[in-house]
């Protein structure tokens, strides 16, 4: 999933506040309480997803739930949108969407 | 009689100033808003466990900060606010509003829209690749999460946020590596007249050119963007400079932005007339000076209408709520000199004007875009397919471009591409931008779960 090398966003400040660790894709990542999922992603990796028409990597643009371009899903298959959503305790995502079930 | 219902879309300055003057009136105006806490994107809060004083966060602007949060602040208790809530579709009198998984309908008896603007976007070769973010996201991602977008960050676009991100990267500590303006340095002296209206904000500006200047980071004037390089990553911008010359810049980050794109979905949704804004070259929601729309119960604020700024978003608040009481036949609000506040809009208004001479939207640059460039970012659509959806297919405007190429029909709904794509479309054409119209809003604004659970009244 983490395409390239080393991290996308680099933290300035604030760097006391508890850690919480999620999963990405099965691996786990540590972040700090007040991070959105967009930020814990890209703090370990410069990807968060891959586009649709196979033109590559994405990793949100607007930060502001306009672009709907950080889309990622938990493993339950709950879509979410990286960068609005606050990391959790345990919280787990995939960065694929987890296939729609087959009716009939 | 029941209490009128009013309904406020938007916390940021608009929203709260509304809200404001309706509790004062005695009314419990409901405060619809996405976002956790109040402040709108320009005075957003940090979350909650971050330490930064507001000065560190707004600059110059912690003080109005500071009046907008505490406003609100002092409201609670006396509106219903609804945080993480989205304002989904508006029409004949009813507001559909998703929250935490529950599909709610509002009526209302006026409603008051105050939903902001993002920013505007052109494409450019290699826009989609990680590490290109918005002028906004840029900004966000220092004042939300204390994050730079990267180790070396190029800023490129035109208009007052290009120069004060650049000033906020270089003051946090980030490496800036160039200032890129695609608006050349004589547009900037052709402006003075009309921006020395509001002279506090030029030396504002200038303040900001000072610091990009002691921290030793170039600025360049009157670049046309090549290219964005990089497979997985940015890894670098090519421009042309003003002389003409080929660079490419090194850096692992791109914050790119021109001025602002007003949200003004719902308006459109709700059945306003919309007017070509020669000044900001997009479709605006058409009001009277006070924030009346065309639709009678509607009501405008702020940048989604205006796009004057937060200051100018206050006082559009203000008169907003204002026109409300006044149209529900409630006596005016004390302390609000109404004439007062047009004037001091109408100067704002002439400062926009200026704003958009000294820092043009670059419309020539889309119109020679090549045609393998990514215009839609949603559905990958290239500006050689909308071209081609204009010549070949003979698109006489923006939706019918859309039924043909899917450009703006994915996820964000044209908000950055509808724009860039009218140019593109028009100049295929040969026709001014306003010729290729905008794209029609549609319900749901944003994607909605497909369970949303409905609330039975």
């Amino acid at each position: 999933m983490m395409g390239g090398a080393g991290p996308l966003l680099q933290r300035l400040d604030e760097l006391v506040r508890p850690s919480v660790t999620l999963a990405v894709d099965g691996q786990v990542v540590t972040a700090l309480e007040g991070d959105t999922v967009l930020t814990a992603v890209l703090l370990h990796g410069a990807a968060l997803r891959q586009s649709e028409f196979g033109d590559g990597p994405r990793a949100g643009f607007c930060l502001m739930g306009a672009c709907q371009d950080c889309w990622v899903w938990t493993e339950q298959g709950t879509r979410l949108r990286a960068c609005s959503t606050p990391v959790t305790a345990g919280l787990r995502i995939v960065t694929r969407e987890v296939p729609w079930p087959r009716l009939g | 009689m029941a209490a009128p219902r009013v309904i406020v879309v938007g916390a940021g300055p608009a929203g709260t100033r509304a809200a404001e003057v309706l509790v004062a009136a005695g009314l419990r105006p409901v405060v619809i808003d996405e976002a956790a806490d109040n402040g709108g994107q320009i005075y957003r809060r940090q979350p909650a466990g971050f330490r930064r004083r507001a000065e560190e966060l707004y600059g110059t602007e912690a003080g109005r900060a500071r009046a907008v949060h505490g406003a609100f602040s002092a409201l609670r208790g006396r509106i219903e606010h609804w945080p993480q809530s989205l304002a989904w579709q508006l029409r004949d009198g009813t507001l559909q509003v998703e929250r935490g998984g529950r599909a709610h309908r509002l009526d209302f008896d006026r409603i008051i829209l105050a939903t902001g603007a993002t920013d505007r976007l052109l494409p450019i070769p290699g826009w989609t690749v990680p590490g290109t973010f918005s002028l906004g996201a840029a900004q966000i991602a220092l004042k939300a999460q204390a994050c730079a977008i990267g180790r070396r960050v190029i800023f490129l676009g035109s208009g007052p946020l290009l120069y004060l991100v650049a000033a906020q990267y270089v003051k946090a500590g980030a490496q800036v590596a160039a200032v890129l303006d695609t608006a050349p340095a004589a547009a900037r002296r052709a402006a003075l007249p009309l921006m020395a209206v509001r002279p506090s904000l030029l030396i504002k500006g200038a303040a900001l050119l000072w610091r990009l200047k002691r921290a030793g980071v170039p600025v360049h004037h009157g670049v046309a963007p090549l290219r964005i390089e990089g497979d997985s990553r940015v890894s670098g911008l090519v421009f042309r400079d003003a002389a003409g010359r080929e660079q490419r810049l090194e850096g692992d980050a791109v914050g790119m932005g021109w001025h602002l794109r007003a949200e003004s979905q719902l308006a459109d949704l709700a059945g306003c007339t919309f007017a070509f804004d020669e000044v900001s070259r997009q479709w605006l929601p058409r009001i009277d000076a006070d924030g009346r729309s065309s639709v009678d119960g509607v009501y405008l604020a702020g940048d989604g209408v205006r796009l004057a700024g937060a200051d100018a978003a206050e006082l559009g608040g203000k008169l907003a709520a204002r026109a409300v009481l006044q149209d529900l036949g409630l006596p005016p609000p004390a302390g609000i000199d109404a004439e007062q506040l047009r004037r001091s809009l109408a100067r704002m208004e002439r400062f926009r004007q200026g704003l958009a001479v000294a820092f043009p939207w670059p419309g020539d640059i889309i119109a020679k875009l090549s045609d393998d460039t990514l215009v839609c970012r949603c559905e990958a659509i290239t500006a050689g397919t909308l071209r081609r959806s204009a010549t070949a297919l003979e698109a006489p405007e923006m939706n019918r471009a859309k039924a043909f190429t899917r450009v703006g029909m994915g996820r964000c709904q044209g908000r950055f591409c509808g724009i860039a794509g009218a140019e593109i479309l028009a100049a295929a054409r040969g026709e001014p931008m306003q010729a290729a119209g905008r794209i029609r809003s549609a319900a749901p604004v944003k994607p909605l779960a497909v369970a949303i659970e409905v609330e039975t009244p």
